[in-house]
């Protein structure tokens, strides 16, 4: 062998074996903004590590303001605040999957309330109950009845919801409706006529954006439809996904999804809820984040845009949070469950959610904290009938809600209510309830 | 002697990387077939065994089919637009014009820029939006009169990839015409000289003589192009975001491994990805070793 040759051969090992090293000495790397000090747990008796996918805008902001006071009240524990960026926790959670796999949990971690963290933890046998810690805190009487089924399994309350947000929120622009003389629509039928008004006066009816917003169109209309009781029941099995009433809600929503502007799928929901305030659409289905987004663009309330629940949902709060979990052995326990504290306290959730733009799952917050909209939502809070979101993750779990996905995706391309109900009979039956 | 040290240094040089190989890529390649075979579902291992089952429900899978028609009409349309716009302007940088490595950096800049980038910016140049939103492409043609061109680009039913695929070939053409330039390079001028003396036209001497020539170079293009397009992702992702009518093998793989934890249906889609790759690969690589080892 030739000297060169020999040295090329070594060049050659010495750049794979640095990939090899590289690849090596940073385990899970993976884009956590937490301080330079989380590197080393060896100094790890008084530290909480808290995962979340709030890294920017009042999400950050809130977050913080929670952790400003988690230090006051416990000084001598350090919080690692190990974020991980992505709208909705794309890319968290797949991190937290892997760390999961890896044996290295966080002591907390954020997750949409409901199914998306039960059928997915309590599943894989990773999360503590918190029933003992709702007594204790007396979290059970300030927050509303209905909303307790929901985030528990088997009688086990998981999370500790902080922020409370809602989906069945009708946007409206109120210059659009009066000038075609039509009445903020109550019921599905009123809805139509009115968008068939507009649609003849050469208005697009209803803004709607890339795919996850068609779901979270779907499910506020399976709720206009079949009523709060019966939507449940789509969940828990009790309401059969093959019935005639669920064909009838299907049909409602392929004739809704007609009023839609051709470009929906090419539109993010800020571009869809845009239109509405923009004058370019009357309608808009979204959560009532879409109302810091107004606020954002130095939009008015009541004047630029008007808000209802979606026609037919009127009396139900079709909800959605963000919540913090207890994983069963956490590296820091105590220090974890003083976290959950904060987080389910009036002076926490108070200090999050004026700045998220969302109301606390108690009903007990500082009215005088919140704008006008966020006022009319803690009013129906406190008192309407609760039910989920399919959408973000209370209802369904992840894998029965990307089998939607998927059948939802088709019913796009080539809508047919019948192939539809079909898909879906089949995705309750292998990832949900359904026998 | 010396021949034995230099052997045993070899081949404790070559060690850490076949290990490395070994582990990293056959021996994840060998876990994820495991996998495939398996039941796994949810956050929790489970190997038990399902035979090919998760291989013989993708083939009824609606979502899957779909995903196989719109990787056909992707790679068909790129590669066949790569190699003619590639040919087309390596024919044209050969004519010894004036500003030749001008244009053929020029040409051969975008592959330079990631799928990404490009995806976001034709993302706005195939803006879809109609009426008074209207921009980009669209914008364009309707100021210039040319209406007939306005079109809905990527949401276009059915043939959506097409725009997908426009994309691609802007960005990859330049590099085909980088391989061709290299094989008319390589045709003495003498073959062309002596079918002029017989009286050849220029057109003749492109059929008969240059692009039989030329034949290797296409091959070769179009295995390159070919096992790009198979696995386009971050394009479609960065143009398109996440839909049902633009769905490739590669998007349905991510969705359902780690929004849907069907771990074992992921692999399998894995699998097969990796399969349809070799099939153009490994063909290939026979081929070109052993004309390697012929020399």
């Amino acid at each position: 062998m030739s000297k060169k040759s020999i040295s090329w051969t070594l060049v050659t090992v010495l750049v794979i074996l640095s990939f090899v090293l590289s690849g090596c000495t940073t385990p899970t790397p993976v884009a956590t903004q937490a301080p330079a000090a989380t590197d080393a747990p060896v100094a790890a008796a008084d530290q909480v590590e808290v995962f979340s996918w709030w890294t920017g805008g009042g999400e950050a902001a809130g977050l913080e303001a929670m952790i400003a006071i988690f230090n006051a009240r416990y000084p001598n524990i350090e919080f690692v605040n190990a974020a991980v960026a992505g709208g909705a926790g794309t890319n968290a959670r797949a991190v937290l999957a892997t760390r999961l796999q890896a044996g290295d949990a966080p002591d907390s971690w954020q997750g949409h309330a409901g199914q998306e963290l039960i059928g997915t933890y309590v599943a894989a046998g990773q999360l503590e109950a918190l029933n003992w810690l709702y007594e204790q805190e007396g979290w059970l009487e300030v927050m509303p009845q209905t909303l307790i089924p929901l985030i528990s399994q088997n009688g086990n309350i998981y999370s500790v919801p902080v922020n409370i947000h809602r989906a069945n929120v009708m946007w409206y622009n109120p210059a659009i409706l009066s000038a075609n003389n039509i009445a903020v629509p109550t019921t599905l039928d009123e809805w139509i006529t009115a968008m068939d008004t507009l649609k003849a006066a050469g208005i697009t009816p209803l803004a709607m954006g890339e795919q996850w917003t068609a779901m979270h169109l779907m499910e506020t209309i399976l709720l206009g439809s079949l009523g709060a009781e019966k939507y449940n029941g789509l969940w828990d099995g009790t309401t059969d996904w093959n019935s005639a009433e669920v064909k009838t809600a299907l049909e409602n929503f392929a004739k809704v999804l007609s009023y839609t502007n051709t470009d929906a799928a090419s539109l993010s929901w800020q571009d869809a809820a845009q239109l509405v305030v923009n004058g370019q659409a009357a309608f808009n289905v979204m959560g009532d984040w879409a109302e810091g987004y107004f606020r954002e663009l130095g939009k008015v309330p009541q004047t630029d845009y008007g808000w209802a629940p979606v026609p037919g949902t009127n009396g139900n709060f079709q909800f959605l949070s963000d919540s913090f979990v207890l994983p069963v052995n956490a590296p820091h326990r105590d220090a974890a469950v003083n976290w959950l504290i904060v987080c389910g306290s009036k002076e926490g959730q108070d200090a999050f959610n004026p700045v998220k733009g969302s109301i606390p799952a108690r009903s007990d917050g500082d009215r005088s904290l919140y704008g006008t909209y966020l006022q009319s939502a803690m009013d129906d809070w406190a008192t309407n009938t609760v039910v989920g979101s399919l959408a973000h993750g209370v209802v369904a779990n992840d894998s029965w809600k990307s089998e939607i996905d998927t059948a939802l995706g088709l019913f796009l391309a080539s809508p047919d209510a019948g192939t539809f109900q079909t898909a879906l009979v089949a995705a309750c039956k292998a990832s949900g309830p359904c026998k | 002697m010396s021949k034995n040290k230099d052997t045993v240094l070899s081949i404790a040089l070559v060690t850490p990387s076949i290990v490395a190989v070994g582990i990293f890529i056959y021996g994840f390649i060998a876990w994820s077939v495991r996998v495939s075979l398996s039941n796994w579902k949810g956050l929790l291992p489970d190997y038990s065994w399902a035979g090919l089952k998760n291989y013989i429900n993708l083939f009824s899978d609606p979502r899957f089919l779909v995903d196989v028609r719109n990787t056909v009409v992707f790679t068909v349309i790129f590669v066949l637009g790569c190699l003619a716009v590639g040919l087309a302007l390596a024919i044209m940088l050969d004519q010894n014009l004036k500003g030749e490595a001008f244009f053929r950096s020029l040409f051969l800049f975008p592959m330079a820029i990631s799928f990404i980038v490009t995806g976001v910016v034709w993302r706005w140049l195939m803006n879809p939006a109609a009426g008074d939103r209207m921009s980009g492409f669209n914008l364009l043609f309707s100021n210039l009169g040319l209406d007939f061109l306005v079109n809905s680009w990527h949401l276009t039913p059915r043939w959506g990839m097409a725009a997908i695929a426009l994309a691609a070939i802007w960005q990859m053409s330049g590099y085909t015409m980088a391989l061709y330039l290299g094989g008319l390079r390589a045709i003495p001028d003498e073959i062309r000289e002596a079918a002029r003396v017989d009286g050849a036209s220029e057109f003749r001497i492109y059929t008969n003589i240059i692009f039989p020539l030329l034949r290797p170079v296409t091959l070769s293009a179009m295995i390159i192009l070919g096992h790009i397009s198979l696995k386009v992702f971050d394009l479609i992702i960065a143009i398109a975001g996440k839909q049902l009518p633009l769905d490739v093998p590669a998007i349905y793989m991510w969705q359902t491994t780690f929004d849907g934890y069907f771990f074992s249906r992921g692999a399998a889609i894995g699998i097969l990805l990796l399969l349809s790759v070799a099939v153009l690969i490994i063909p290939y690589l026979y081929y070109t070793l052993r004309s390697e080892a012929e020399i």
